[in-house]
């Protein structure tokens, strides 16, 4: 971690030229090591014209594949409330309606979560010369790109389960509230490494709002 | 005589009493609610029927006691109010603006100059009759404002040049600013007025002359245009007709829930129902005439001009406010035109800031509106004030189209494929997008037309989306994002692989832009130039 760090910070490294060398540099070596099959997994190529994609744009870095087990806790905390209302209302209650409307509601959780590995490869980021670009979606996709020169500050959170499993989530705030750039499930060090990183490049392309 | 210096200044001394204005109307109307009686028989000759406050005071021979405590009343409000102006002290250097105040909870504020997002003065009734204003400089943030309540009339104007002055990076020495007609800002500082029109610069030297030479310099003050002459050059000022203005204001939607509810009550009245109708109806109707004066008022006197240190933006007939924009402070544009507007070809602008003053805008709307109402050639001046790089026949072609176009093939925008109108199913042909020196332009809407432009320099990101139904389609949404505010610039429908063309292009040009901005130094490059 620290050695690339440093090169990063030396005396060139602001000037423009520096950062396509460094920026494999930053990022590959953490998501190698968690993912040796990123590359060969890399965007799946849609038929042609009907889905949306950047054909121009490099190669995006992955979130590690443990972020999976964060969503995945997340829904079956959410699927375990369902059952517990609905079976309440159910049974207590006498409500049928209340079993139809959850046992739906469950299966719908079950389905997502059965995409979910799908869904977290789907989220990617790149650092390119001047911006910050992001992706997530498979069902609703959205890409963003953020100059660096636009950041406000650079937020890091670890909710319980993330920090059990050493992953942080990144979020890039701009002056826009509809911006919402959030990198989820990042390596702890890859979080902070970016971070700093970020904060370094935005430094040098400051502007005003 | 500048405030700009560096030192710390007290404001305005009536300051406490013009801020603390309502309270004192309200002890006043307290007085006269206990005393009418009294205040009748003294001046119409009325003989009282029943004692007052006073009477049984003097019954009681508690006439001293009663002295005593109005005296230490007023004793304590005058200590008070001189200390609160004691201690509420600012200073405006060559970085920063900073304002201490508070006597028992100290608070000192700081803004600094070059993150200025705005400087509006506003001079409400009252403290207008006295001949002070109340200086108000905008950052982003919430509450982030720091207010100098109240100034000098004339004072409050020669601070706000001298801190748009220092904001635009101007290193030149405040004396020539101060003594002859600089050339960067252009403002004449003993400002050679109209003849017969004494301008509120002429009119405060004067007032030290006397009591008669007081009121004679409220009266100018009072009467005085009110946009300075020399502050803009004649040709950039957009006014604001007051026929078209009373019309715009009663073809609004409001009007069309007004004249349902009339109509309402006529039927009710005629078909002979009982009184319900009329009596719930009837105070809506009455306070919609006051609802229609205060716009009227609130709107009247409308000027915006440019300034070299932005554009100004004034208005308001008893209470008047004008607020300076520096360049590079106008995150998106938006022109608009409800359909009610679009027999007289009226349209309104209005635009996305960072800084949001505490006050209202013309006609008690939001102070993002910088035009209530204009015809295509005041839209075209205004887009020239606020978007100074978008000048050009090309641009001026790219406007008209944009406003007025029905859409389709071959107009400089590039609008959303024929299949969008299971979406879109009347504005399509109009939904589109168009880049022109270094700015974006949004086009959507055939029954209210809209157009928005954002300047690529401000944009703060650029996404585009896509959901099962428009995947379908083969088409995706796109938005620019930029501060919050009334104008959004999303397109609803956009082929799918003309928004990969547009995100590529848009995050390019932004990129672009903000390297070769350079609107916040706007002092410095004209420096350079003269």
């Amino acid at each position: 971690m620290s050695d690339y760090r440093d090169t990063d910070t030396g005396p060139a490294a602001p000037t423009e030229p520096a950062l396509p060398a460094a920026q494999p540099a930053v990022t590959e070596p953490a998501i190698a090591a968690e993912q040796p099959a990123a590359a060969t997994d890399a965007p799946v190529v849609p038929p042609v014209g009907t889905r949306l994609d950047l054909p121009e744009a490099g190669e995006w870095q992955r979130v590690s594949p443990k972020y999976v087990m964060v969503e995945i806790v997340g829904s079956l905390i959410f699927l375990v409330m369902i059952c517990v209302a609905a079976g309440l209302l159910w049974l207590l209650l006498d409500q049928t309606w209340a079993a139809i409307v959850g046992g739906a509601l469950a299966l719908i959780v079950l389905v997502s979560v059965a995409f979910e590995p799908r869904r977290v490869r789907s989220i990617g980021y790149q650092l390119r010369a001047d911006d910050l670009l992001f992706r997530r979606g498979i069902m609703f996709q959205r890409f963003v790109s953020v100059p660096y020169g636009r950041m406000q500050l650079v937020d890091i959170t670890r909710g319980p389960v993330a920090r059990w499993l050493g992953l942080a989530d990144l979020k890039f705030v701009t002056a826009a509230a509809t911006s919402a750039v959030a990198i989820p499930g990042l390596a702890e060090d890859d979080a902070n490494t970016l971070r700093d990183r970020l904060v370094e490049l935005a430094e040098s392309r400051r502007a005003g709002l | 005589m500048t405030l700009a210096d560096g030192e710390w200044h007290r404001l305005h001394p009536a300051s406490p009493l013009l801020r603390g204005g309502i309270f004192i109307f309200a002890l006043l109307g307290f007085l006269i609610a206990n005393l009418r009686e009294r205040v009748v028989e003294m001046v119409f000759g009325i003989p009282r029927e029943s004692g007052d406050p006073l009477d049984e005071i003097y019954q009681r021979g508690a006439v001293g006691w009663a002295l005593l405590a109005t005296a230490v009343v007023l004793v304590v409000i005058l200590v008070v109010f001189a200390l609160s102006w004691r201690m509420h002290t600012f200073r405006v250097g060559d970085e920063s603006v900073e304002v201490r105040s508070g006597v028992l909870f100290r608070s000192h504020r700081q803004a600094r100059l070059d993150r200025i997002q705005g400087v509006n003065i506003v001079r409400p009734l009252i403290p207008r009759l006295f001949g002070a204003a109340k200086l108000e400089v905008s950052v982003a943030g919430q509450d982030a404002n720091v207010q100098l309540a109240y100034l000098g009339s004339a004072l409050a104007d020669g601070l706000r040049r001298d801190i748009l002055h220092a904001a635009g990076g101007a290193r030149a020495p405040r004396q020539t600013a101060a003594a002859t007609a600089d050339p960067a800002t252009g403002m004449p500082v003993a400002s050679g007025s109209l003849p017969g029109e004494p301008s509120a610069a002429d009119t405060v030297g004067q007032a030290r002359t006397g009591l008669g030479g007081y009121a004679t310099a409220r009266v100018g003050e009072f009467l005085a245009p009110e946009l300075d002459p020399d502050a803009a050059p004649p040709e950039s000022v957009v006014r604001i007709p007051l026929l078209r203005l009373i019309g715009s204001i009663v073809l609004s939607s409001f009007t069309v829930v007004v004249v349902i509810a009339i109509v309402a009550v006529i039927v009710s009245v005629v078909s002979g129902s009982t009184g319900w109708l009329l009596v719930a109806i009837f105070p809506f109707l009455l306070a919609s005439f006051g609802y229609y004066f205060s716009r009227i008022t609130k709107s009247l006197r409308f000027s915006i001009a440019g300034t070299p240190d932005g554009v100004r933006v004034g208005f308001g007939l008893l209470t008047t406010s004008n607020e300076t924009l520096p360049p590079g402070r106008i995150h998106a544009i938006g022109v608009t035109q409800p359909l009610l507007w679009r027999p007289f070809g009226w349209w309104q602008v209005s635009i996305n800031k960072a800084g949001h003053s505490t006050n209202d805008g013309a006609a008690g709307q939001a102070a993002t509106t910088i035009l209530p109402v204009g015809t295509l050639d005041d839209v075209t001046r205004v887009l020239e004030l606020v978007l100074p790089a978008f000048t050009g026949a090309d641009q001026h072609a790219l406007i008209e189209r944009g406003l007025l176009s029905r859409g389709g093939e071959g107009d400089g925008f590039s609008s959303a494929p024929r299949r969008a109108a299971w979406l879109r199913p009347f504005s399509w042909r109009r939904t589109g997008y168009a880049l022109s020196s270094g700015t974006a332009l949004i086009r959507r809407g055939v029954v209210a037309r809209n157009l928005v432009f954002v300047p690529l320099a401000r944009l703060q990101s650029v996404a585009i989306h896509q959901g099962p139904v428009r995947r379908r389609l083969r088409l995706a949404t796109a938005r620019l994002h930029t501060v919050t505010g009334p104008v959004t610039a999303s397109l609803g429908v956009i082929d799918v692989a003309e928004a990969a063309r547009l995100f590529d292009s848009i995050a390019a040009g932004a990129i672009a832009a903000s390297d070769s901005d350079t609107s916040h130094h706007w002092n410095r490059e004209l420096e350079v130039t003269t």
